[in-house]
């Protein structure tokens, strides 16, 4: 099923303030295998100019993939989500997340588009703190997968 | 660390088992179905549970900020997920190796290719980071 193109440019809604928490951010450092001090220890942070321990830079994720929730899953768009595999990620980065950040997530239609018999959804994060500080923007491209097997 | 066109990163391997999969699942709040059962994997026509791409991804970007005397240089970090990690049910998982090369240094920026590769074949695709230089 082709996508709604009308979709582009739509900016959902920002779910509530997301507040990092010290224990969520040393839980995917480890998760991601790091062994960066500036990831764990709030000394070694303050030590490198940051307020409190660093998130590891793919981080920002866990707040856009769950914004994101709110467009791929909207029947209108006509996304079957049993199809969908992430293609590419990219970040862009005004400076690394930290401990105790409050931050806001605008997620943003930036591109619908086909090829190969598969529908290609390109969705922009915003990621600020509620005072309005861009900290990062997160850019993922999901890919539907055709039906035809032949294109799988 | 000196950022000079050509420069190598300090190359790391990683292994992911099972047990990785399910902590990464819990800490990302990414718990798609593929990633830990292997009935519906296989299901899905996949050969096997596969890696969270993101953690493939967050495993390669240890390897650019350890490198760096500080995070805050990243600029930008992307890559497209070309060739799922196939994760057996076994004591030694999968090994994901990943290396970095300084391609090109412009305009007070410094581009890092990233490699990741798993079993001779690359797993991400276009894996680059930006960084800031002086």
């Amino acid at each position: 099923m082709a996508l709604n193109p009308d979709f582009v440019g739509r900016t959902y809604p920002p779910a509530p303030a997301y507040l990092v928490g010290r224990e969520k951010v040393r839980e995917f450092a480890r998760a991601v295998q790091s062994t960066n001090p500036l990831n764990f220890d709030v000394e070694a942070a303050r030590a490198g100019g940051y307020s409190d321990i660093v998130a590891p830079p793919t981080f920002a994720i866990s707040l856009s993939m769950d914004a994101a929730q709110a467009v791929v899953l909207d029947p209108e768009l006509g996304l079957d989500y049993t199809r969908v595999v992430h293609g590419d990620q990219r970040f862009e980065y005004s400076r690394p997340i930290v401990a105790g950040d409050e931050l806001v997530c605008k997620v943003t239609i930036d591109a619908i588009r086909s090829a190969a018999g598969n529908d290609m959804l390109t969705t922009r994060a915003d990621i600020a703190t509620v005072a309005g500080e861009h900290v990062v923007t997160s850019y993922s491209i999901l890919v539907a997968r055709g039906t035809d097997e032949s294109s799988a | 660390m000196e950022i000079v066109e050509g420069a190598s990163l300090p190359e790391r391997t990683f292994t992911v088992t099972r047990a990785d999969l399910i902590r990464y699942a819990g800490a990302s709040g990414d718990f798609n179905v593929i990633h830990w059962n292997e009935r519906v994997a296989t299901e899905v026509g996949l050969p096997d549970v596969i890696a969270h791409g993101m953690l493939t991804m967050g495993l390669a970007a240890q390897v650019v900020t350890d490198w760096l005397d500080n995070p805050g240089r990243l600029l930008s970090y992307g890559c497209r997920f070309t060739r799922p990690v196939v994760v057996p049910d076994d004591d030694h998982g999968a090994q994901v190796t990943v290396s970095g090369t300084v391609t090109e240094i412009s305009g007070g920026e410094a581009t890092i290719t990233v490699r990741a590769v798993c079993n001779d074949a690359t797993v991400l695709g276009k894996a680059t980071a930006t960084i800031k230089v002086g």
